[in-house]
């Protein structure tokens, strides 16, 4: 709680804007900002050590087990500066993914400064000079903090001379600390206050508010997480969202103390939250404007973009008596992710499921993990797709997203591919491996830049699907872990597809079709054979694994029955253990979806897409 | 379903590198060992109708003479009615019989012996550890024969680390040799806290690839059916029905037993508990007027029908469907008619007259069997 403060004082005391700082913090992946961010919270006192737990704002068990940020947070902090005078710090968290970049942008669109946070051992990442354009693009002031200073390998000197030389800031103006040690915090939110503006905008001017997150509470409905461009917004005010067009009533209006903290008004350069008897996070788009129903602004804030999901994927439950509960599941889910999307489907070979979209492949591996932990459910996921674009004999354009629907190939004028824009950062001795990974993934159109000696900048364009499973990691081995990645989806291009077809004892599994380039379908097809027969377990009887195209088989592989797995003796003291054996074997299987007679395992779905260099 | 008792001997001279059952070589606890089984005993009095088995497996039960086995025996007859036509088995090691230990044995109303040969290969004995010699083997079925015993077993293992398949075969014929009643064929587990399971697993011996075990599996069952055997068990072969063993098929169809002495497993209607196993500790609960246990367990319906699947498909006699269906309450052939159907269309099982019956290579993997 806001301990340095009486509730009486602090709510006349939020108002002052000049005593407001709105910042984020940015950074490549695993360079400490859930950690400073911690540090920050701990500093400002609004909760006391003892019921401290690692990792606030990750407050979700994926977060801390990944490392990384998922959705994001906010965090009301109060400061005591040097000046005398109280300040409120409002840290808004971003996640850390490239699957999330529009809820990054939206985020930063909130704030008027960041810490750009760079690992004192790594230096600059290509994610660090993603987020540090992003947050030039929104014309925020950057204080650059070099992090883990702590460590015997750090080196400030060289991550100096990157700011400089890569990233163009001015080198004097960067902070040094260790957050996990909790040296340099106190200067880092000093700085805040003395280098990032105060916010502008007009309380009294008509209400504009930008949304950078919605939350689902199950007694209050969607909490949104907003930030107050101009106006004020009350309790009782009717709302009204202006990309979606609906009308709300204000319920409750708040400062994202520890825990929420209910006020009377947000106004100009809050960052706070409204509750207003919305029901789902999808009835909320991120980056949506709030505005009066009754006095409303001339038109919406700048920046918003509907989030379209780019890879696609069928869920099925493994056991076809639990789809009612999948679906339940589903639903419960998709209140809190409004990137989720999903409709009824259903496949030959793995029953009643659902079609699902997603950000990107990492949001799939996090609904997928999430569905199993937090709804205890087995489920399949299907080979992930992008959306293609087939053009037909008789002008149809069909967007497809599931193999299964892949049209009559004679009906086909024109197939398309979703193409993305990467950006790549590497030491210059990787080149070599970096440029042919790049084009055995079909890149074209690269460019070079050298933004500091013996480092490289590459942008290349590639389709979308040859980089949505193992780029990123066949990228990091690559480059022996010195490479980072980021990209942007930029157009559709025309490319020669065809439907793969695997086929299980001579059954063809819908769910394991994929669409794919015809120059390598040959070779993906052999692949995908390769890889089930390490995935599928033996079994008791031969197991025929076969690629086809178009009737073609090109590949197959067979994986032997075992022949020989008794145990030899069984008497008294052998029959539990025995059973406990085979109960747990049991587990194992009911965790395998039954097609025909052959049990394959969830993770057989997903390795299909693997390549052997991972 | 006329119940059965186990007694576990806990002693041995030396023990063998691949035996994981409990046993001590403090020889000086067998007479106090003695008197706290027939206190244990004397715990169960009244418990069970009646019995039909009596089977002192070990350790090594021939450490004992023959004047406490007759303690023993004549205890369990004070304590607990005997069908009059009682099996009443003991393991020996061909080491410690000699003619006169043989006849004693008999007098004891012993009438069925399972002797411990192992293997007639030199190498192979010692390889595993084993105390008697290939002479001692031969000499021990003599006198066993000699001593009028009319229902005797011998014990083979097969699988061990350099064995190839005509060793094996050359043991196998051996043992035929003998005309023996019944014959147990084991493949060696290796269990990961015995001293070779150690090795095995610090990777100084390697074990005959799953391969080659079916091949011993497949040639040993092909011989002994052909040398007129029942393979009516996994590791199990008897020549003719009458010579299965009785208190073994006990544990394979959820027939109660009582096992007495540490270590011993008992079971009856859905509970299962076993004793310490440890002597100093059975004897020290027993003193304290207190049954033995470890620990027990009550199976649900679901454990005792998988438990019922993986040991009747380890047999020859199969699941009887109907009977299945009445005591666990499932209707197999309904409920895993398509697996049910491949399985069979493999040769892995036939299906006939509502019983499901493994075929030699269906037995071969009959654990898997049990989890369709």
């Amino acid at each position: 709680m806001y301990k340095s403060l009486p509730s009486s004082k602090r709510e006349g005391f939020l108002l002052i804007m000049k005593n407001i700082r709105n910042f984020s913090i940015i950074a490549h992946i695993d360079h400490g900002k859930s950690t400073l961010a911690d540090r920050m919270i701990q500093h400002s006192g609004v909760i006391d050590s003892r019921n401290f737990k690692n990792q606030i704002l990750d407050n979700m068990d994926i977060e801390r087990e990944r490392g990384i940020t998922i959705k994001s947070q906010a965090i009301t902090l109060p400061f005591r500066s040097k000046d005398g005078k109280d300040y409120t710090l409002n840290l808004i968290d971003t996640p850390g993914h490239v699957d999330f970049s529009y809820e990054v942008s939206r985020s930063l669109a909130s704030c008027e400064g960041v810490l750009l946070l760079i690992d004192a051992v790594q230096g600059v990442q290509a994610q660090t000079v993603a987020n540090l354009y992003m947050a030039m693009e929104h014309d925020l002031e950057i204080i650059p903090v070099i992090n883990k200073i702590d460590l015997p390998s750090a080196d400030v000197e060289r991550v100096m001379e990157q700011i400089d030389s890569e990233l163009g800031l001015d080198p004097y103006t960067s902070l040094a600390c260790s957050a996990k040690e909790g040296t340099g915090v106190e200067e880092i939110m000093e700085a805040i206050v003395q280098k990032i503006p105060p916010p502008k905008g007009d309380p009294k001017a008509e209400l504009a508010t930008t949304i950078f997150d919605a939350k689902y509470d199950a007694f209050r409905g969607t909490i949104i997480h907003c930030r107050v461009i101009d106006g004020t917004v009350r309790s009782g005010d009717i709302i009204r969202l202006m990309h979606k067009g609906t009308t709300h009533r204000v319920e409750e209006v708040g400062h994202f103390l520890l825990p929420r903290q209910k006020d009377n008004s947000l106004s100009a350069g809050d960052v706070g939250y409204i509750i207003a008897g919305i029901k789902t996070v999808s009835d909320v788009q991120i980056g949506d404007t709030i505005t009066s129903d009754k006095r409303p602004c001339a038109k919406p804030l700048p920046g918003f973009k509907e989030s379209k999901p780019v890879v696609f994927a069928s869920i099925y439950p493994i056991a076809s008596d639990d789809y009612e509960e999948l679906a339940v599941a589903l639903e419960k889910y998709k209140l809190n992710d409004a990137s989720f999307v999903y409709q009824k489907d259903s496949s030959v070979a793995l029953g009643q499921g659902f079609r699902c979209g997603f950000l990107g492949l990492l949001h799939l591996e996090i609904v997928q993990e999430r569905l199993e932990r937090e709804y205890d459910l087995s489920i399949i996921l299907s080979v992930p797709s992008v959306r293609y674009r087939f053009t037909l004999t008789d002008g149809t354009v069909l967007y497809i997203d599931n193999p299964a629907h892949y049209p009559d190939s004679m009906s086909i004028i024109k197939s398309e591919e979703p193409y993305i824009r990467a950006a790549m950062m590497f030491p210059e001795r990787h080149m070599g491996a970096v440029m042919k990974l790049c084009k055995e993934k079909r890149g074209e159109n690269s460019t070079l830049s050298y933004p500091s000696p013996g480092r490289i900048e590459l942008v290349i364009e590639m389709p979308l699907a040859d980089v949505i499973y193992d780029f990123y990691d066949r990228l990091k081995s690559a480059t022996q872990g010195y490479g980072s990645f980021d990209y942007d989806i930029i157009d559709y291009r025309e490319s020669s597809l065809i439907l793969l077809d695997i086929l299980v004892n001579g059954e063809r599994v819908d769910a394991l079709s994929q669409i794919v380039f015809r120059g390598t379908a040959r070779e993906r097809g052999l692949r995908a054979c390769e890889r089930l027969k390490e995935e599928i377990p033996r079994q008791m009887f031969k197991i025929a694994i076969q690629g086809a195209i178009g009737g073609e088989i090109i590949s197959r592989t067979t994986i032997t029955p075992y022949r020989k797995d008794v145990t030899a003796k069984c008497y008294g003291g052998d029959i539990t253990r025995k059973r406990k054996l085979l109960e747990k074997q049991k587990k194992g299987k009911k965790r395998m979806k039954m097609v025909g007679s052959v049990a394959i395992p969830q993770s057989a779905f997903i390795a299909i897409l693997k390549s052997d260099n991972t | 379903m006329i119940p059965g008792i186990y007694i576990h001997i806990p002693f041995c001279l030396s023990k063998c590198g691949y035996c994981d059952f409990y046993s001590t070589t403090q020889r000086e606890r067998i007479s106090p060992f003695i008197g706290s089984l027939l206190k244990e005993m004397a715990m169960y009095r009244g418990c069970f109708n009646r019995f039909d088995t009596l089977y002192l497996g070990g350790g090594t039960p021939s450490l004992l003479d023959s004047g406490q086995l007759t303690e023993i025996i004549d205890g369990i007859r004070k304590c607990f009615p005997l069908s009059s036509d009682t099996e009443i088995t003991i393991e020996v090691n061909p080491g410690d019989l000699s003619r006169k230990a043989a006849e004693s044995l008999f007098e004891t109303g012993i009438n069925r012996i399972s002797i411990g040969v192992q293997s007639f290969d030199e190498h192979i004995l010692s390889f595993l550890g084993r105390r008697h010699s290939l002479i001692d083997s031969i000499s021990a079925v003599e006198d066993v024969r000699n001593a009028g015993f009319g229902n005797m077993g011998l014990d083979l293992i097969y699988g061990v680390p350099g064995q190839d398949l005509e060793s094996w075969m050359n043991t196998l014929r051996k043992a035929l040799s003998f005309r023996p009643e019944h014959l147990s064929c084991y493949q060696l587990t290796l269990e990961p806290s015995t001293p070779l399971g150690m090795k095995y697993r610090a990777g100084e011996i390697d074990t005959p690839d799953e391969d080659l075990l079916y091949e011993f599996f497949m040639k040993t069952s092909e011989l002994l059916e052909a040398s007129g055997y029942t393979h009516y068990e996994v590791s199990n072969f008897a020549r003719g029905p009458e010579f299965m063993s009785r208190h073994n098929r006990k544990y394979w169809d959820h027939t109660p037993y009582l096992g007495l002495g540490p270590a011993a497993h008992s079971f009856s209607g859905n509970r299962r508990w076993w004793n310490h196993r440890c002597v100093d500790r059975y004897i020290e609960e027993v003193n304290k007027k207190m049954p033995p246990i470890e620990k027990s367990e009550i199976l649900t319906l679901e454990q005792l029908r998988l438990e019922a699947l993986y040991l009747s498909l380890r047999t020859k006699m199969g699941i009887d469907l109907q009977d299945f269906s009445e005591r666990y309450s499932f209707d197999l052939l309904d409920k895993k008619n398509v697996v049910l159907g491949r399985i069979c269309e493999e040769g892995l099982i036939t299906i006939l007259d509502n019983h499901i019956y493994p075929t030699r290579r269906g037995l071969a993997i009959s654990d898997s069997l049990s989890i369709i």
